[in-house]
This record gives structure tokens, sequence and C-alpha cells, in this order.
């Protein structure tokens, strides 16, 4: 059974006035336990909204959200123990940090669990040092804290809720490249170590092609494709027209391909690239 | 959510009363209310009804949206009118049980003054319905600008205003988003008593204000950065234009306000 399923879910915003706009549209989909979901999309393709409803903070139009094959709006379901099992990281987390010590901000979601304080203690640190908060900046208000710094606390607070879902809304965006792939990297061993599932939301190919299991490509409120990297990057044409460019490396060794140096496999990653690029270089073959 | 409330409830639409001179809509408002606090008797309120009628009909506003405008003040016209009803004493006993009792004089008065506040409150409302709050403010800074010799700073308090209003819905999506991060973090903010509810506002407040005085001070940078420097030898990009129309306006309600006078004097 997959952990989290939509089934035939709408969104649609104020209904009824001039501004009627359907944010997503009839989509279906199934999460396996464990997996690394990349979501891309355009601006507007519905992304947050659906992340919003899967963690049940919006209430679709019409449609279901299964969790573990029960129905979130169900008559009877506690929508605050689903937050709990399905923790979503917003875009720009750090503007809502609120607590006096990075400690208390991230302890914030365990709190509101009814853990016991040992077991939150326990949790806070084990975060902090899965994001990469030295120990001594649980002390220090969140306020002094750098950019990169805070938006590592926002996904702690999430993360020390140990969701069984992690949703995060473009948790990189606004940051530099190192700061990205700190974060990603983390989340990637996060992701190992736990065997949690995550959905990553992105507007960067490179990023999902290096983590995600397999890929979820919205379009105008509309799945257009969820699948393995591969097969999806396989579709460049149809990525290309709703203005989605495949991963940089992908694309130079399709320019490669051109000129007439070939390799066996598509290459979605830097570092498979350049390990083939090595093979090729000692002496392995091309072949074209 | 907090998304569907409307704050300034301007309601676009090509009409006459829209294209008015926004200065002139304020003056004529004031004289509206003036005509109705003068008149003590019913011509006052049926020339308020022709001017709310006429200026509707003229705005193209429907009107629902004016009889919408009068559903929040249900609970004041309804103190008002029962007050009214039973404190007055005067003319014949209509009706009496114990101490309470209504009177003539009372029915009368209640009938007059829930009258007065409905025609108050939709003739105003035309005012806001038909002028956006931009360019409400920059008429109000025009109008009150003689005091400036009084040293009153009159433009910077129109560009407080003007701030105030553009930040808003800036402010009210903010608060939406900064409540749905908290809710994704368990905060409960509908169950418990009044003082678990309070505090249960401290997580969204705090990113609020924090993030009202970080958008202030990138305001105030960007401001200065482009020169801003007050009102002083300022130029607009709209400026308000009066024409015949505005006159007509003004004569139209200035007409009404003398009959009621006159009407006040003489009856």
């Amino acid at each position: 059974m997959p952990i989290l399923e939509a089934k035939d879910l709408t969104y649609t915003y104020s209904i009824g006035s001039p501004f009627e706009k359907t944010a997503v549209d009839h989509i279906s989909l199934q999460i396996e336990q464990g997996e690394f979901v990349g979501i891309i999309g355009h601006t507007g393709s519905g992304k947050s909204t659906l992340m919003q409803m899967l963690n049940g903070l919006l209430k679709p139009t019409s449609g279901k959200i299964l969790l573990d094959g029960n129905d979130i709006w169900a008559k009877k379901a506690d929508r605050r123990q689903v937050r709990f099992q399905v923790g979503l990281v917003f875009q720009y987390p750090e503007y809502q940090l609120f607590e006096e010590t990075v400690y208390r901000d991230i302890a914030f979601g365990p709190k509101n669990m009814g853990l016991s304080e040992s077991e939150i203690d326990q949790r806070v640190r084990e975060t902090a040092a899965a994001v990469g908060l030295r120990e001594e900046l649980l002390e220090k208000a969140p306020y002094a804290l750098s950019g990169g710094q805070k938006r590592r606390v926002a996904i702690a607070g999430v993360m020390a809720m140990e969701p069984r879902v992690l949703i995060l809304d473009e948790p990189t965006a606004g940051l530099d490249p190192k700061g990205r792939e700190k974060i990603l990297d983390q989340l990637a061993r996060y992701h190992k170590r736990t065997g949690c599932t995550i959905l990553l939301v992105s507007h960067s190919m490179e990023d999902v092609a290096r983590y995600a299991s397999k890929l979820l490509v919205l379009n105008r409120a509309k799945i257009m494709c969820y699948d393995t990297p591969s097969k999806v990057f396989a579709q460049s044409d149809a990525l290309a027209q709703t203005g989605l460019a495949l991963p940089q490396i992908t694309r130079v060794f399709a320019a490669l391909r051109e000129k007439g140096i070939c390799f066996s496999e598509e290459v979605y990653t830097v570092k498979f690239g350049a390990a083939l690029l090595e093979d090729a270089l000692k002496g392995g073959a091309f072949k074209c | 959510m907090l998304k569907d409330i409307t704050l300034g409830q301007y309601f676009p639409m090509e009409s006459v009363v829209h294209r008015m001179d926004a200065r002139f809509k304020i003056i004529i408002t004031l004289l509206y209310l003036v005509m109705l606090f003068l008149g003590q008797r019913i011509y006052a309120l049926l020339a308020g009804l022709l001017f709310t009628v006429v200026v509707t009909l003229c705005s193209k506003i429907p009107m629902k949206m004016i009889l919408k405008s009068i559903k929040p003040i249900v609970p004041i016209l309804l103190v008002t009118g029962i007050l009214n009803l039973l404190l007055l004493d005067g003319g014949d006993v209509l009706w009496q049980w114990k101490f309470l009792k209504i009177t003539e004089e009372g029915l009368h008065t209640s009938a007059f003054m829930v009258a007065r506040i409905c025609l108050l409150i939709a003739g105003t409302s035309l005012l806001t319905y038909t002028t956006s709050p931009i360019t409400l403010t920059d008429a109000i800074e025009q109008l009150l600008s003689p005091l400036k010799k009084l040293k009153l700073p009159v433009h910077e308090l129109a560009m407080m205003m003007t701030i105030a209003l553009r930040f808003i819905p800036t402010l009210i999506e903010e608060t939406d988003k900064i409540m749905a991060a908290q809710k994704a973090r368990g905060a409960d903010l509908e169950s418990g008593n009044l003082l678990q509810r309070a505090q249960a506002l401290v997580p969204i407040l705090i990113p609020l204000f924090v993030s009202a005085f970080r958008r202030a001070e990138e305001l105030a940078l960007a401001m200065e950065c482009r020169c801003y420097h007050g009102g002083e030898g300022r130029t607009r990009l709209r400026i308000l234009h009066s024409g015949l129309r505005d006159y007509v306006a003004l004569s139209f309600i200035l007409l009404l306000l003398s009959a009621v006078i006159l009407l006040n004097l003489f009856c």
C-alpha cells in the first residue's frame, strides 16, 4: 500500500469570484514508503497547493487524500496527527521562527506532539546535528543567525517531529550554491538514515536529478509525468515545451552525441558524467 | 480564510461617479452628512434617500452592495432602535409592560434614528465604493494642504496612510502563510480556553512583527535610494481634475442642503 495517495484531487481558489482559479486539476498519484520524489513545475503549476493538501492544511475542493489508506478528511480523522506524520517545510521557512532560542524553536513541533522532555531534548539535538547546526548555536536567538543557518533551524523544526513523509517546498530558494548543496546533501543523508519518504519541490532540474528516485512533473495544474528520472528526462521535447530544461549535464552530453561522441547511458548527474568521461579518456570505448 | 476579507471596499466600475474628482466626492459626502444631521424631520430623510438613490443609479453599483454595507451595523441599529423605543417618553402610550413602555414619541424617534443611520452608512459607503483608497488619500492630502501653513505634516500623514493601505493585503497574505506554517508544526489555534488561544497567537504574531519591521526598513531604504525627501517639490503621477460633472454634483447636494435648511427654518 502506498504511504500517501491522492485520488482525483482538485483545488480551486476563490470559487464564485472573478478570481476563480483551479490550481490543482484532478490529480491522482501514489507515493511509496521510502521514496525520494522530486517535484518540478513552473511557478503557478500547482506545486505548493498540492503540497499543502497532502498534509491536510488545505481542504481539497474535490477528491481524496489517503494516508496509509485512510482518508485524512474523513469525519473522525485527526488532521493535527496527520500533520505530525506528513511534515511540511514551507518556502522561506526562516520567516516562521519565533522562539527566544534555536533550541526552543526546534522543540516547538515535538512539544505540540506532547512528547516528554527527555524525548524532546534528544530529538532537538539529533535533528540539529542532522542539519549541521553546531551545539553552541542552540542557545542563540534565531534572529542572530545567518540566512542559511536560519533556514536549517526551520527545517530541523519540522524534522524533529520525525514525520514519516517529509515535504520540502523549495528548501534551497535564495541560498548560495554552497548552502544549497549542503542542505540537499544533509537531506539525502537524513533520507538514507531514517528511511522516511521525502518530497522535494524544486525549480532546479539539477537538484532533483541528483537526489530523487522518482520525478513528478506538474504543468498547468495537471500531472505531466510521474516516473523515474531517466524516463522523465527521456521526454526532453515535451519538457522543453513546458519550459522546463533538462539538467545542464544532460544537455552537455546530448551536444557531445551530436558531435559523434556517444556514451551508452544517459547522464543526469555531474558525478556520473565525470566518471563516464574519465573512463573514456583512459581508453574506454566510445560507442557510436 | 483571511484573504476573503475585503479591506477598502472599492468596487471598480465605469461610471460618472467613479470618474468624478475625489476631492469633490469627499466634500459632497461631508455636505451630505451635514444635511442628514441638520434635518430634524422626515424631509431630511427624503432628501438623503433621493441623493443616495440618484448617486447609486449613476454609479452603477448594484443595490445589493449598498445593502451589504449596512449589514455590519445591524447590531448598532438594533441597540439604537430599542433604546430609543423604550427610553423616550412623550405622546400617547402605545404599549406597556411593567416598567417598559412604548410611546408615540419613542416609536417616532426610533424609526427616524434607524433610518438616518442607514442613510448615513449607505451614502458614505458610496464614497469608498467608487473611489480607490489611494485616490482617496491623494484627495485628502490635497484638501488638507492649506493646513501645511500651520506646520501640520499633511504630506507625511497622507504618505503614511497610503503605505498602510498598500501593505494591508501583503500582511494578510503573510499572516496566512505563517499560520499555515505553524499549523504544519502542530500549532493548535482552534481549541483551548481564552488564555491558551492568546498564547497560541504568539508563534504567529512574533514572525509577523519581525517581517513587518523588516519590510518597513526595506521600504524606507528603497525610498531613500530613489531620493524621496518628503512632499516638497514632489509632482504627482495622477493629477485630480475637476470638471462639469463635479460642479453639477456639488450643486445637487447644495440644493438639497439648502432645501432642508429652509424647511427647518420655516416649517
